[in-house]
Order: C-alpha cells, then sequence, then structure tokens
C-alpha cells in the first residue's frame, strides 16, 4: 500500500470526518436514525479503513489490541451498571426516570446517553477485535 | 430487593459474564461462576415459594407497564423450570472443574466461564419473560454461548459439530421470529399475554395458522424433536463433557417451555389441539422420534453419541405428552421435563467422569471397568434403571402419567408403543452394563479408579435424586399437576 | 369508483410486492443452505435467509402518509417505529452469528484444510 498516494491522503483527511459522524450519529440518536450500534459500526469502519490503508501494525499501535479487548465487557458492564443502579436509587430495573430526582424526562435523558455510550463502547471494540483478529491469522 | 428477583436472576449472570471476561484468570472466574449459581439457586428456590403464595409474579422493565413495555412473568411453570436450570448448572459447575483443566487449553477456561454464564443467563431468561420478541434475544444469547461452548472440545469434530448446529439453531431462531412477526402483524401486540386475549377474533386467518406453523417448525429445530434433531448427536459428543452435561439437561428443555407458553397460551388449548391438527402432527414426529432413537443408540459404539440419540427419544416422550392433550399427559411432559433433566444430566456426568479416567469413551474400550470403578458403573446402572423406568425412580412416574393421559383418549396403542420403546432403552443401557461387569478387564490395560471425590458427590446427587424424587413425588409432581391445569385452564 | 373486478386482483398481487419479495429471499436463503457444500457460502445463504425477516417485519411498519416517528407539531400520523427498534435488534443477533460462523470456518479451515462440508464429514465416520 506503500506507493498507493491518493488512498492514504484522501483517507487522512476522510477517516476523522468519519470519526466525527459517528460520534454525531451517537448524540443524535434521541431525534433521528442513529444510537450506539449505528455510531459503534461506522467507528469501526473508520479503524478498519486506516488499517487496511495504513497496514494492521500502525493501526494496532494507534488502537492497542489490549484496549480493544478489555473495551468489549466494560460497555456490558455500564449498560447492566446503569440497570442495577436504578434499582438503588428505588425504581425498577432501567427505569432511568429515578435518575434525576424529581424530572423523570432529565433522569430519562441521563439514562440514555449513558446507555447508548455503553453500546457504543462494545460495538466499537467488539467490531474491531473481530477485525484484528481475522487480520492478525494466517501469518 | 424481593420484589426485583425476576431481573436479579438474569442480570447478575450477564455482569458476572462480562466480569470472566475481564478477568481471564481460571481460579477467580470459577468462585464467581458458584456464587453466581448459588445465587440463582436460592432466587428460584424464593420465586417459586412466592409464586405458590402469591401467584403470577410480573415485573415491567424501566416500569413500563405491559403489554407496551417489556414484562417479565413468573408463574408456576417458569419457577419450576428456572429452579431445574439453576440446579443443574451449580451441580455441573462444581463437577466439572477436573474436567474443564482436562479438556480445555489453560487460556481458553476463563472464557469457558464467561461463556457458561452467559448461556445460564440466556436460558433463565427465556423462561422469565413475557415477551416474545425478548424470548428470541435470549434464545440467541443463549444459542451463541453454546456453539462457543460446544466448539472449545477436545478434537476438531468438535468445531464442525459447532458450525452445523451453528447453522440449524439460527434457521430455527429465524423462523420463530417470522412466526413472531406474523402473530404480530395481526395484533400489533408482542406481550404473551396479550397475544393470547388479542389473538381470540382472528385465530382462523391463514396468517395466524402461517405464523403458528412457523413457531412451532422453530422451535421443533431449537428442541430436536425428530427429524430436526440432526445437530443434537454431533453437538453433544464432541463437546467438553461438563458443557455436554449441562445442555443435555437445560438446552432442550427451556425450548419446549417455550412451546407448551406459546401452544397453551398463547394459541389456546382449544384452537391448537382441536381446530388445528398440531396434535396429531406432534404426535406422529414423537412416537418417530422415540423410536428412532432408541434404534440408532443401539448401534452407537461411542457411549456419549448412543446417550445422545437417547436424548433424541426421551424428547420424544416429553412432546408425545403435548400431544395428548389432556392434564394426565401435559403433567407427564412437565414431569419428564425436570426427571429426564436429572436422569441424563447424571448420565452425562457419569460418561464425564468415564472419560476423565479411562481416556476414552468407547464402549468397546470400556471392558471390565465395572469391578475397578464400582461407583461410577453402580451410578450409571440407577440411573439407566430411572431411564427404563423400573417403578421408584423418577422415569417409572413420568411414563406412568404418559400412559394416563394416553388412556384417557382410549389409545392403547401409545401405550404399548410406551412399554416397547422402554424395551428398546433396556438392550442399549443393559449392553453398557454388561460390557462393564461381565466382561474382563483385556490384559495389559491401565487400572482405572474412579474419579476424584468432588466429581463423584456432585454425580451422586443427582442420582439419588432419581431415586429420591420417584418416591417423594411432591415438589416435581405436585408443582407439574398445578403449573399443567394453570396452562389447559387459563387458555380454555 | 368503478373498478373492473380483474384490476382488483392484479393490484392485490402486485400491491403485496413486499412480501413476495420476503418469500423469494426466505426460499433463496435456505436452498442455498442446503444444496451448496461450501461453509461460507452456507453462511451467505444464511445471512439472505435473516434479511428476508427484516422486511417481513418493516413493511407493515409504514402508515400510510404516516412520517417518520419523531414527535412533531405539524404531523398527527407517524410510521410505527417498534418494528424498526426489533429489526435492530435482529440485525445485532444476525451480525453476531455471521461473526461467530465466520471464526468457526477460519478454525475448521486451520483443522481440516477445508472448507467444504462433503470432504469434512468424510473423515467424521468413526
Amino acid at each position: 500500500m506503500k506507493h498507493h498516494l491518493i488512498l492514504r491522503v484522501v483517507s487522512k483527511l476522510l477517516i476523522p470526518f468519519l470519526l466525527i459522524f459517528a460520534f454525531y450519529v451517537q448524540m443524535h440518536g434521541d431525534f433521528g436514525p442513529g444510537g450506539g450500534f449505528q455510531a459503534g459500526a461506522i467507528a469501526a469502519a473508520a479503524i478498519v479503513l486506516h488499517a487496511l490503508i495504513f497496514g494492521g501494525k500502525a493501526t494496532q499501535k494507534a488502537v492497542p489490541p489490549i484496549v480493544v479487548e478489555t473495551g468489549v465487557p466494560v460497555g456490558v458492564l455500564i449498560f447492566a451498571g446503569v440497570g442495577v443502579v436504578n434499582l438503588f436509587m428505588g425504581g425498577n430495573f432501567l427505569e432511568y426516570g429515578v435518575l434525576h430526582e424529581g424530572h423523570p424526562v432529565e433522569g430519562q435523558h441521563l439514562g440514555i446517553i449513558l446507555v447508548e455510550a455503553g453500546v457504543f463502547i462494545t460495538v466499537f471494540c467488539t467490531l474491531l477485535t473481530i477485525f484484528y483478529t481475522f487480520s492478525g491469522r494466517g501469518r | 430487593m424481593l420484589e426485583h428477583l425476576p431481573v436479579l436472576i438474569i442480570i447478575v449472570p450477564l455482569i458476572a459474564g462480562a466480569l470472566c471476561a475481564l478477568a481471564r484468570r481460571e481460579d477467580v472466574c470459577w468462585w464467581l461462576t458458584f456464587a453466581v449459581t448459588v445465587f440463582c439457586f436460592c432466587s428460584g428456590v424464593i420465586l417459586l415459594n412466592l409464586v405458590q403464595d402469591a401467584g403470577t409474579l410480573s415485573y415491567a422493565m424501566g416500569a413500563w407497564a405491559p403489554p407496551i413495555g417489556i414484562e417479565y412473568r413468573v408463574d408456576l411453570l417458569a419457577a419450576y423450570l428456572l429452579i431445574l436450570v439453576s440446579v443443574m448448572a451449580g451441580i455441573v459447575h462444581v463437577y466439572g472443574r477436573r474436567t474443564v483443566v482436562a479438556e480445555i487449553d489453560a487460556d481458553l477456561r476463563g472464557w469457558y466461564y464467561g461463556m457458561y454464564l452467559l448461556c445460564l443467563c440466556g436460558l433463565m431468561g427465556i423462561v422469565v419473560t413475557g415477551d416474545a420478541f425478548n424470548a428470541f434475544v435470549f434464545m440467541e444469547v443463549s444459542s451463541l454461548s453454546m456453539y462457543v461452548l460446544i466448539a472449545l472440545g477436545r478434537d476438531k469434530r468438535a468445531l464442525a459439530a459447532a458450525f452445523q448446529y451453528l447453522i440449524m439453531g439460527t434457521i430455527g431462531a429465524t423462523m420463530y421470529v417470522i412466526g413472531v412477526g406474523l402473530l404480530y402483524t395481526m395484533t400489533g401486540t408482542l406481550n404473551l399475554v396479550d397475544l393470547g386475549d388479542r389473538l381470540g377474533p382472528v385465530l382462523s386467518a391463514p396468517t395466524t395458522i402461517a405464523g403458528m406453523a412457523f413457531i412451532v417448525v422453530g422451535l421443533s429445530i431449537k428442541l430436536a424433536l425428530f427429524p430436526l434433531h440432526l445437530w443434537l448427536p454431533n453437538a453433544y459428543t464432541n463437546a467438553p463433557s461438563a458443557v455436554t452435561a449441562f445442555l443435555a439437561a437445560t438446552a432442550t428443555k427451556v425450548s419446549i417451555y417455550l412451546l407448551a407458553r406459546f401452544l397453551y397460551s398463547v394459541f389456546g388449548f382449544d384452537f391448537a389441539f382441536l381446530a388445528t391438527p398440531i396434535s396429531e402432527v406432534i404426535l406422529i414426529m414423537s412416537i418417530a422420534a422415540m423410536f428412532a432413537g432408541s434404534f440408532i443408540a443401539m448401534f452407537q459404539n461411542n457411549l456419549k453419541r448412543m446417550l445422545a440419540y437417547s436424548s433424541v427419544a426421551q424428547i420424544g416422550y416429553i412432546t408425545l405428552g403435548f400431544a395428548l392433550a389432556s392434564i394426565d399427559g401435559l403433567t407427564g411432559s412437565l414431569v419428564h421435563i425436570f426427571n429426564h433433566g436429572m436422569m441424563k444430566g447424571a448420565l452425562f456426568m457419569l460418561v464425564g467422569g468415564i472419560a476423565l479416567q479411562v481416556g476414552s469413551v468407547r464402549i468397546s474400550d470400556l471392558a471390565g471397568i465395572g469391578r475397578q470403578m464400582p461407583v461410577t458403573m453402580i451410578g450409571f446402572v440407577i440411573a439407566g434403571a430411572s431411564m427404563l423406568g423400573v417403578p421408584g425412580t423418577v422415569g417409572f412416574v413420568s411414563k406412568w402419567y404418559l400412559a394416563l393421559g394416553a388412556f384417557e383418549h382410549d389409545a392403547w396403542w401409545i401405550v404399548a408403543l410406551l412399554v416397547i420403546s422402554s424395551l428398546l432403552v433396556l438392550i442399549y443401557m443393559g449392553r453398557v452394563v454388561e460390557v462393564a461387569f461381565f466382561r474382563p478387564r483385556p490384559e495389559g490395560a491401565p487400572t482405572v479408579t474412579d474419579p476424584p471425590v468432588i466429581m463423584q458427590l456432585m454425580t451422586w446427587l443427582l442420582v439419588a435424586g432419581c431415586i429420591y424424587f420417584g418416591i417423594n413425588t411432591e415438589f416435581t409432581l405436585g408443582t407439574a399437576r398445578d403449573a399443567a391445569q394453570v396452562l389447559i385452564g387459563s387458555a380454555s | 369508483m368503478e373498478d373492473a373486478g380483474s384490476l382488483d386482483g392484479i393490484f392485490s398481487v402486485i400491491g403485496h410486492v413486499n412480501h413476495w419479495i420476503t418469500i423469494f429471499l426466505i426460499m433463496a436463503g435456505l436452498y442455498i443452505i442446503v444444496a451448496r457444500s461450501n461453509m461460507i457460502k452456507k453462511l451467505v445463504g444464511l445471512s439472505i435467509f435473516q434479511t428476508s425477516v427484516y422486511l417481513l417485519y418493516i413493511s407493515p411498519g409504514k402508515i400510510l402518509e404516516g412520517t417518520a416517528p419523531i414527535l412533531s407539531p405539524e404531523w398527527d400520523t407517524y410510521s410505527n417505529p417498534l418494528p424498526h427498534v426489533l429489526i435492530l435488534t435482529a440485525i445485532v443477533v444476525g451480525v453476531a452469528t455471521l461473526a461467530l460462523g465466520l471464526a468457526l470456518v477460519v478454525r475448521i479451515n486451520e483443522a481440516y484444510g477445508s472448507i467444504e462440508e462433503d470432504e469434512i464429514y468424510k473423515d467424521e465416520q468413526e
């Protein structure tokens, strides 16, 4: 891939925009199509593009496999943790309304943001782990 | 906290599974799994007591009221199955430590316990949930972790077996989803209780009948009803011993529970059994399962494969009870769910001990081990007698009630078939006993001893259960009978 | 409105084009799974089969003259958002199943040297 100048320059320009778009889709899930899974897939696609153009080793220096493998259960724990916190604050499981005293709508807003963040982390890390594992084999 | 138990029983294994994926050290994961299975068993017992006192428990996820919100519904049948799944998970877990060390590579053992917990979470989720699509999600959670657990087996055939199970299991789950989608198109709701109410006026529409057909076929693939059982022998034979014991006792039973839930509570007894030919179809397939399973088992040389085909036959008994469409028949099915879980769990745990000590599960290699491993082989004899249906063991109780259910329809031929298939069980179980006890150990074969004490203890808990629950049937039979009355009564 | 009886029949067939495509995808997916022995082709067939489910759920969800299900004061008819949520879940399950299946195929290839089911099951008979 060393001699594909156009590919390298264009992807260097595009990857930051892909990541920003993923972040936009993540935050925009309340008001339009979006949310954790879609944003995680877009962000993972951006990193996979980086790996395809610049080689697996450069990508693994930028996004280390250890971080990615730890991220998979961390997102699940964030999601389940929000639910358990709701239990302790007196509501049912995943009843976000109790997160903010007296304002159920604010509580639900906060709950959804946290939960979608957990989903984003898990989906992003899972897709990247799958990519790293598949591309690392057969060497 | 008590009112949150229906959710805690699912979330605690899920969080523990994620923690195992983080920790990945074998002893940490083992103790975490042990604590979780103890918690789940205690929760199951508490839930059963709560349901027996107060009636069906209903828990609204996120405090969104059903039928719009997802509801977790624990009634008598669900609590009964929760206890079965958590008891088997705990016993197999304590039993399995030595076999896991022997059969799975060191760096994969932490993942094994993580997947075990996720499978437990998924299986219990199917039982507890009251929403049709949520049942699909948990079904896939448990199935995907089962594919991974099976693929951790010792030799390369485990990978091919896991792949075959993946293809067939996903076809089954997708057919279930198609069926639920057709029902959703007709009624606009996914809550199982609400589906039952709203389906009343539209029961004979072609869409509803198509939905029922898809759901029955999809779940039949999952519960390995003949002729959709092709994944089961390979999966049970090639999986690690502890995984086989756990799966044989729980995986198909939970799908049977879901089928019963749909046939009795959603579609209703009158429609499902009297207006459509479902009961004839299931009857024919059950009888075919009983005979085909036992016949093929007689010709197997691999002990685990023989027991896997025997499982296919026993699942035929359970669905036979459904097809008999009466209180006694349904009671026989529900009590056989528990009894078969115990018997097959015990048998596969005994086989795991044999595999650990002898190093092989081919029947021809087991000549004469009866004298050298007496505890194991006597347990095999008792569990085999229970499968046969000897009075005083659990197998007799379930066959008695199935026969009673057949008598209610004056179907003498079904009773005759039950007796004949039990004789087939005698043939293949008896063959193993004969090889183990009545043949001399070949010259030069190494001396084998009984497996470690903790494994024997856990195995004999189940073997003793086979006899105890055959004599004191108050828990299993009483709960099954009450659950059968609720199921048939609620729907009509 | 005066409608010739035969046109009614044609419209009722063409109007359900979504369901015809669903059925075609179900049959195509199942045929590929059964008829092809290459494991990756089986997984492709499985994906096609799962895709048909998405179409089956979303087609009834669209309400005629309904807009996207985002609350707004100018609209009073919205398409049903629930099927979309269900399909998101089903897509995620499909992705996970596909990833697991492909990982198994990679391992099978390393263990057996082939991904044709006939060749793998030839050595299986014991």
